[in-house]
């Protein structure tokens, strides 16, 4: 029972590991500075696999189309920066809840669904808002893509500068504080509803929780949180194309939270990584062969090592204080 | 009016022949889901692979068109025997998520594979002279091949239905679909049965994608491009409904060619709206529709 308990009072409590990680994140401005455009991405598809988590992992809602909101977060903020609105950080708020009420839109047909229909509506919704963008030229301007977006400086201070100086500090700053918020969120009796929900949502429903409305909110946030990470990818490249939208990205981010641990706090920031690295070595010896890796890896995961690599390491860690207990 | 007959007609083999392949390709996976409710998102690569040995064995050997599109079922039919064994007997007692996450990687590495043996690019179907030739058929001059593939898919379909309708084999199958404990507990070996029901499926999807290469064009991605009308077909059919998913597949092949036809622009978004449309209509009960008795 203990053991079964501990990971939930546990979760709000900081771990040692958890400061290594994020000054693991400021050491990588220093040591890698001509690198920062693709660790800025890195950051990015960080915090888009967070929000999946919080979705899939903690509320046990399967979304096989989350690119949706990051794609919808992206285009509304470049539209809005087009438009004139250059601030980015009430931009990205902005592009967020846009992806919020789109996911509110959405979420009674999704969320009374489960399992495989839940699957099929979630990538079916992915497929449907991806031929929208890619057909409404006249808002999207199609296959080009939306270019030419100029944003203010942040804080009115800090130029967008060619190597990603502020675009790295602006996602590591956005990524730290929604990473906060998602873990106070779930550490509140609302977090541990959902944690309910998704082990087994009839006894919730006898219990007399509102499960509906819970994962209602659930998804909004996690909607917005995809949405605040789609509208920093476009603030940082200064673009946004059909790309963010598409079913491979959703596919992506499932892959890098999977690789890193469903349902772990820390598996979306340790899978991104690892994913990108990967895929970026792959990529310069053939994009094509770079599939068997991806197949590879999820065939693995599935069939061997459930949990990802925060499973792996936990059961390492279990393993090991397990054995010296019982020493003692 | 002689345009609108001629336009009709376009729609009308046009739609059909397209209809059909994807019946074709879809009827498979709609029985493995009815069967054992495993999603298989690496459905595709069985039409892939299909396709691609038939039009290498022309291409490459010069081996007669019926000859290849044979042995390119055969064999597809026997490695998915293997691919089942091997993959998705673990299956199916796991999570629909695990099903999807390994199927998708098993597509992927398909995909890869496909790549590696014929190259990026898309890969041209070479049809026997006998069916590359036009014919006027109800104002209009059509293919032959176009209708080949309907009478060959009318065939198919009377074939399956006598198949599931009249021999044991499919009232053991339906029987198993309908309620597999009670079937099991009367003495049907359903994972024999269904071992079977699978290579069928995937026989027929490697020959739609054989017949249907000259529709629906060769190239690596191909597993995952009609994934999504493959799902549709699925989702839509209800739960192991083939003669319903037969009636899909055409219905979908006809809106999408009328789409196309009479708004080249967007028609093509039709599709997706009348899946938007359906969604929300059965939203949560996708899937579960009661079984045809």
């Amino acid at each position: 029972m203990n053991q079964l308990f501990s990971p939930l009072l546990r979760r709000h409590r900081p771990q040692p590991f958890e400061v290594v990680y994020w000054l693991v994140l400021v050491a990588v401005f220093f040591l890698f500075p001509r690198n920062l455009a693709l660790a800025t991405s890195i950051l990015v598809m960080a915090l888009f696999a967070l929000s999946l988590d919080l979705a899939l992992g903690f509320s046990g809602i399967v979304s096989f189309g989350h690119a949706v909101f990051f794609g919808i977060g992206a285009y509304a903020a470049g539209l809005l920066a087009l438009a004139g609105y250059a601030e980015p950080i009430s931009g990205a708020i902005v592009a967020g809840l846009v992806a919020g009420f789109v996911a509110l839109a959405m979420g009674p047909v999704v969320i009374r669904a489960s399992g495989l229909p839940q699957i099929m509506v979630t990538l079916a919704f992915a497929v449907i808002a991806y031929e929208f963008a890619n057909k409404a030229v006249w808002l999207t301007k199609g296959d080009d893509g939306l270019g030419g977006i100029k944003l203010m400086p942040l804080f009115g201070m800090f130029e967008w500068t060619a190597l990603s100086q502020t675009a790295y500090w602006y996602s590591l700053g956005w990524l730290f504080v929604l990473f906060m918020v998602i873990r106070t969120v779930l550490a509140s009796p609302f977090g541990l509803t959902l944690q309910g929900c998704r082990e087994n949502t009839e006894r919730m429903r006898f219990i007399g929780t509102p499960v509906l409305g819970r994962l209602m909110g659930a998804y909004a946030l996690s909607a917005f949180v995809a949405g605040v990470a789609g509208a920093i990818s476009c603030q940082t490249s200064k673009f946004v194309g059909l790309d963010t939208l598409s079913v491979d990205r959703s596919i992506d981010v499932l892959v890098m939270l999977i690789l890193g641990g469903v349902g772990r706090l820390y598996g979306g920031l340790v899978g991104a990584p690892v994913y990108m690295l990967v895929r970026q070595i792959a990529a310069e010896w053939n994009p094509f062969h770079w599939m068997f890796v991806v197949g590879g890896l999820l065939v693995f995961v599935v069939m061997l090592a459930r949990g990802g690599i925060i499973g792996v390491l936990e059961a390492i860690r279990i393993g090991v204080s397990g054995g010296r207990s019982r020493k003692s | 009016m002689a345009e609108f007959t001629s336009g009709l007609t376009f729609i009308g083999i046009y739609g059909l022949s397209y209809g059909t392949i994807l019946f074709l390709i879809s009827v498979g996976l709609v029985l493995t889901m009815g069967l054992v409710r495993v999603v298989n998102m690496a459905h595709g690569v069985f039409a892939a692979v299909g396709g691609y040995a038939a039009v290498e064995l022309v291409n490459m050997s010069g081996v007669p068109f019926a000859l290849a599109v044979t042995i390119a079922v055969i064999a597809v039919a026997a490695a998915s025997l293997v691919v089942e064994r091997i993959f998705f007997r673990k299956l199916y007692g796991a999570s629909e998520l695990e099903q999807a996450l390994l199927t998708i990687g098993l597509a992927f590495i398909g995909i890869a594979a496909l790549n590696l043996t014929f190259g990026p690019d898309v890969v041209g179907a070479m049809l026997p002279n006998a069916l590359a030739r036009n014919v006027q058929f109800v104002g209009r001059s059509v293919q032959v091949y176009r209708l080949f593939v309907i009478v060959l898919g009318l065939v198919i379909m009377l074939l399956l239905w006598y198949v599931f309708d009249r021999t044991s084999f499919g009232a053991r199958l339906r029987a198993s679909v309908d309620n597999r404990g009670m079937a099991e507990a009367v003495g049907i070996n359903v994972t024999h049965l269904f071992s079977l029901a699978f290579a069928i499926g995937s026989g027929l999807a490697a020959l739609g994608g054989a017949i249907g290469a000259a529709i629906l064009p060769l190239e690596p991605m191909y597993p995952m491009k009609y994934l999504i009308l493959i799902l549709m077909v699925v989702v839509m059919s209800g739960r192991g409904n083939m003669k319903l998913s037969a009636g899909v597949s055409i219905f979908l092949g006809l809106i999408d060619t009328a789409g196309r036809y009479f708004y080249p622009e967007i028609g093509s978004f039709l599709i997706f709206v009348v899946l938007l449309l359906y969604l929300i209509v059965r939203g949560n009960q996708l899937l579960y529709a009661p079984v045809a008795k």
